[in-house]
């Protein structure tokens, strides 16, 4: 039996969904000349309502009370009472992310959001542009209301039993609710000694039956020691589907004097359809069927499937050592395990998938709190946001985004009369996109601001050392600059994207996750962030090579090509340094099994260089004795089973059982002073 | 006799807050996402009592009610609506929309157990 903890949990899960549509639902009323579907008015009503219902239950009075302002004003809106505004939408928007703030304040503790008690003023005067508050059937009480019967009588006193007379004479109503004298009579008996006469005198002929009149009545006598009120709450629902009389009887217990309630003429058959407001019947939608699973359970199955597929590559190559032909009945039944193996693994990493709307949604309320902090009016547009992600991919985003965001607002967008002059319209957009291409999820964020503004990133740069004042910078390295630690600063970052995070945090964070971040910028015209992510964390296209002794994997993603150098391209400079000469550029390159300690590659030439390239456009050449293979690779996080080891992100094993590490051409570019601009900050730090 | 209960709720936080107050007083409890998962459900879990939420997508409490009051084997189904306001208005809507009865949101387990036994008289 699921524990009030795991409720707990689970309605905070749902918190989240249901905050989720209700971000969703308010977004698309407050869309631009967008007529709101009255399902998504009724949709984000009962989000809040259904927040509300279960926060009550826990005794989470702040939300349940923010909640209730809420829900009254949306109340109103469902039903016509009050114009969808945009003013109005703003409020409500605003009172979404608080309400989401309350629900984590519910959750972790801590204070509640200061906003709280401004917006719950600003909800009471939407609801007062409504109708008079009396017309607000919303008679609210949220303490528990308990419908149940106390054991009733104060222990010290046990009153003298008391005998009442009790005569029912139902309705046709009260069969068409669904209540059952017997059950009545029933519950009567959980409250004493009950004697029942059943009246059939009324009953008449069945020809002349009129079921909208049933003649069956009871008169009863019951002996309790009960209060009259638990009486009365055995007929609380019947209401006046049933003539119902409770008359105390004198302690002499006499047979019930007064003559029996007449029959009344039944009111006129009340159909239940008449009055229903909600009979119609409604447009059936195929429900997705989902249900929610521990990660944990998901991973150990991607764990799992990943040494499936490392025992089949063990298996076929015992195969191929054995000296099988490949249409021999193994190698057939083999490939038949292979693909199936690899469908399975691509099914389970789905399961890992999910779409990056919650995270893109978050930018909505992060957008439009840099707006109320800068002055600027800003709009985000979000485009693909159902394309689907690893989950852990999607966690670790919030932070860049939000911190991407920030930036573009604070120093993108352009102030309202500043866009105006030039001719833009005065609220501005970011536009965030996502989209899977060549098998890696590309998001965008693009702005229509003015541009990097690259004197200053320049001045900057050179004011604090990061680039010597007569480099030859081409306007794309300029822009690279900002993603350099130590470019960001108090004094150029403003209180909203301040905090001392520069864009090198968010290229750190991104490259973690195994990808990439770039830039484009255009003066006048905005500038563009694209994000480059493997659709998963669990597998890597790899390229298998030898470095000294040991087998290694680099991966597919940062390399650009492979060389075979004749001597005539590799020169030499000074004491160690080579460069090999490559599409007219000269590029550094890095022996890898020096880098690793083993003992250097004597003769170049004889070797395989791999050009690889960083996020910031830097090349150098990898030095390798040997490539074999291309294939994908099941990671295995290194950290977590031994430590880090600089150089390599993780390691793998392959198909021969052997363990090789997948080296991380990132962390080698970079500890290798072999540019300009790395070598400038090698000085600077 | 174990008495069936069909709760019907889209949320699943009060699908497992019924669940909880009830499986461990002996009822056998169905759950259902909203009023067509319910309608759906109704055939083969063939309960003694209905609970629904009023608010549901797809169909709600009312629409639910209407149709079981209007199927062959089930009109005369105690129906219990789920609701969080106390309010006359709301009750003589769901009297005549034809409930039996409601629970006001939030219940307290005893509370709960009580107005079911009442309404089937246990």
């Amino acid at each position: 039996m699921a524990g009030p903890d795991t409720l707990r949990a689970t309605f905070f899960e749902e918190c989240e969904d249901l905050l989720s549509r209700l971000g969703d639902g308010l977004s698309l009323m407050a869309e631009p000349g967008e007529t709101s579907d009255i399902e998504t008015v009724h949709g984000v009503f009962r989000a809040v309502h259904s927040v509300k219902g279960g926060a009550a239950a826990f005794g989470l009075t702040s939300v349940v009370e923010f909640a209730h302002v809420f829900e009254t004003v949306l109340d109103l809106m469902r039903s016509g009472r009050l114009p969808v505004s945009l003013p109005a939408m703003q409020t409500l928007l605003r009172a979404s992310d608080v309400l989401a703030d309350l629900v984590t304040v519910a959750r972790d503790g801590g204070a509640d959001p200061p906003q709280m008690a401004s917006l719950l003023m600003e909800l009471d005067l939407l609801a007062e542009q409504g109708p008079a508050p009396d017309l607000i059937e919303a008679d609210f009480d949220f303490q528990p209301v308990p419908i149940h019967i106390p054991d009733g009588v104060a222990p010290s006193i046990t009153p003298d039993p008391v005998t009442y007379a009790i005569t029912l004479s139902p309705l046709a109503g009260l069969y068409a609710h669904g209540h059952e004298p017997a059950a009545l009579i029933r519950a009567l008996r959980r409250l004493g000694e009950v004697e029942v006469i059943a009246d059939i005198d009324a009953i008449r002929p069945l020809a002349a039956l009129d079921l909208s009149r049933p003649g069956l009545r009871w008169q009863m006598r019951l002996t309790t020691t009960k209060a009259r009120d638990e009486i009365e709450a055995v007929f609380d629902f019947v209401g006046d589907d049933a003539e119902v009389t409770i008359t105390r009887l004198l302690p002499e217990p006499t047979l019930p004097t007064e003559a029996p309630a007449p029959i009344m003429p039944a009111p006129p058959s009340q159909r239940p359809t008449d009055s229903s407001p909600a009979g119609s019947a409604a447009a059936v939608l195929p429900l997705s069927a989902t249900i929610r699973v521990n990660l944990d359970r998901v991973d150990r199955l991607i764990n799992q499937i990943g040494e499936l597929v490392i025992l089949e590559a063990v298996l076929a190559q015992a195969v191929t050592t054995a000296g099988l032909r490949d249409d021999s009945d193994l190698a057939t039944s083999l490939a038949g395990i292979r693909q199936l193996a690899g469908s399975i693994q691509e099914t389970v990493l789905s399961i890992r998938a999910q779409p990056l709307k919650p995270v893109f949604q978050r930018m909505q309320r992060i957008t439009r709190e840099a707006g109320d902090a800068t002055g600027k009016q800003v709009r985000l547009a979000m485009i693909g946001d159902t394309t689907e992600v690893d989950k852990t991919v999607i966690e670790r985003l919030a932070d860049p985004l939000t911190h991407m965001i920030r930036n573009a607002v604070d120093h993108g967008i352009e102030a309202p009369a500043q866009r105006m002059a030039l001719g833009k319209p005065p609220v501005g957009v970011i536009t965030l996109s996502a989209a899977h291409r060549s098998g890696r999820v590309i998001i965008e964020l693009s702005d229509d601001g003015g541009g990097i503004d690259r004197s200053r990133v320049r001045a900057i740069a050179e004011a604090r050392g990061l680039v010597a004042t007569d480099a030859v910078l081409t306007p794309a390295d300029i822009d690279n600059l900002l993603f350099l630690p130590g470019f960001s600063s108090k004094e150029e970052a403003s209180s909203l994207s301040g905090r001392g995070v520069g864009l090198d945090v968010v290229r750190r964070e991104i490259q973690s996750l195994g990808g990439r971040v770039t830039l484009q910028s255009v003066p006048g015209q905005g500038t563009t962030f694209t994000i480059a992510l493997p659709l998963t964390l669990a597998v890597l296209d790899g390229m298998l090579i030898s470095v000294g002794p040991e087998t290694m994997v680099l991966p597919l993603s940062a390399i650009v090509e492979t060389i075979r150098p004749a001597s005539a391209q590799i020169h030499l400079l000074g004491q160690s340094g080579r460069l090999v000469a490559n599409r007219g550029a000269l590029v550094p390159i890095i022996d890898l099994a020096d880098c690793f300690g083993f003992a250097p590659i004597a003769d170049l030439d004889r070797s395989v260089l791999i050009m690889v390239e960083s996020d910031s456009g830097r090349r150098a050449a990898l030095a390798a004795t040997g490539i074999h293979d291309q294939r994908q690779v099941v990671i295995k996080s290194l950290e977590q089973n031994y430590g880090s080891v600089h150089g390599i992100s993780a390691a793998t094993i392959l198909g021969d059982g052997r363990i090789a590490l997948i080296i991380d051409p990132e962390e080698i570019l970079r500890s290798t002073a072999v540019d300009s601009p790395s070598a400038a900050r090698t000085a600077h730090g | 006799m174990t008495i069936r209960i069909l709760a019907i709720d889209d949320s699943p936080t009060m699908r497992g807050l019924i669940a909880a107050a009830l499986e461990p007083a002996g009822f056998e409890v169905h759950l259902a996402e909203d009023g067509i998962d319910g309608l759906d459900r109704l055939l083969a879990a063939d309960p003694h009592l209905v609970i629904t939420d009023i608010n549901m997508p797809q169909m709600d409490g009312f629409g639910v009610i209407t149709a079981v009051r209007a199927s062959t084997g089930h009109a005369s189904l105690p129906i219990l609506v789920l609701t969080t306001e106390t309010g006359a208005e709301l009750k003589q809507r769901a009297r005549s929309a034809g409930a039996t009865g409601w629970i006001v949101k939030p219940f307290d387990e005893a509370g709960l157990i009580d107005t079911i036994n009442r309404v089937l008289g246990l």
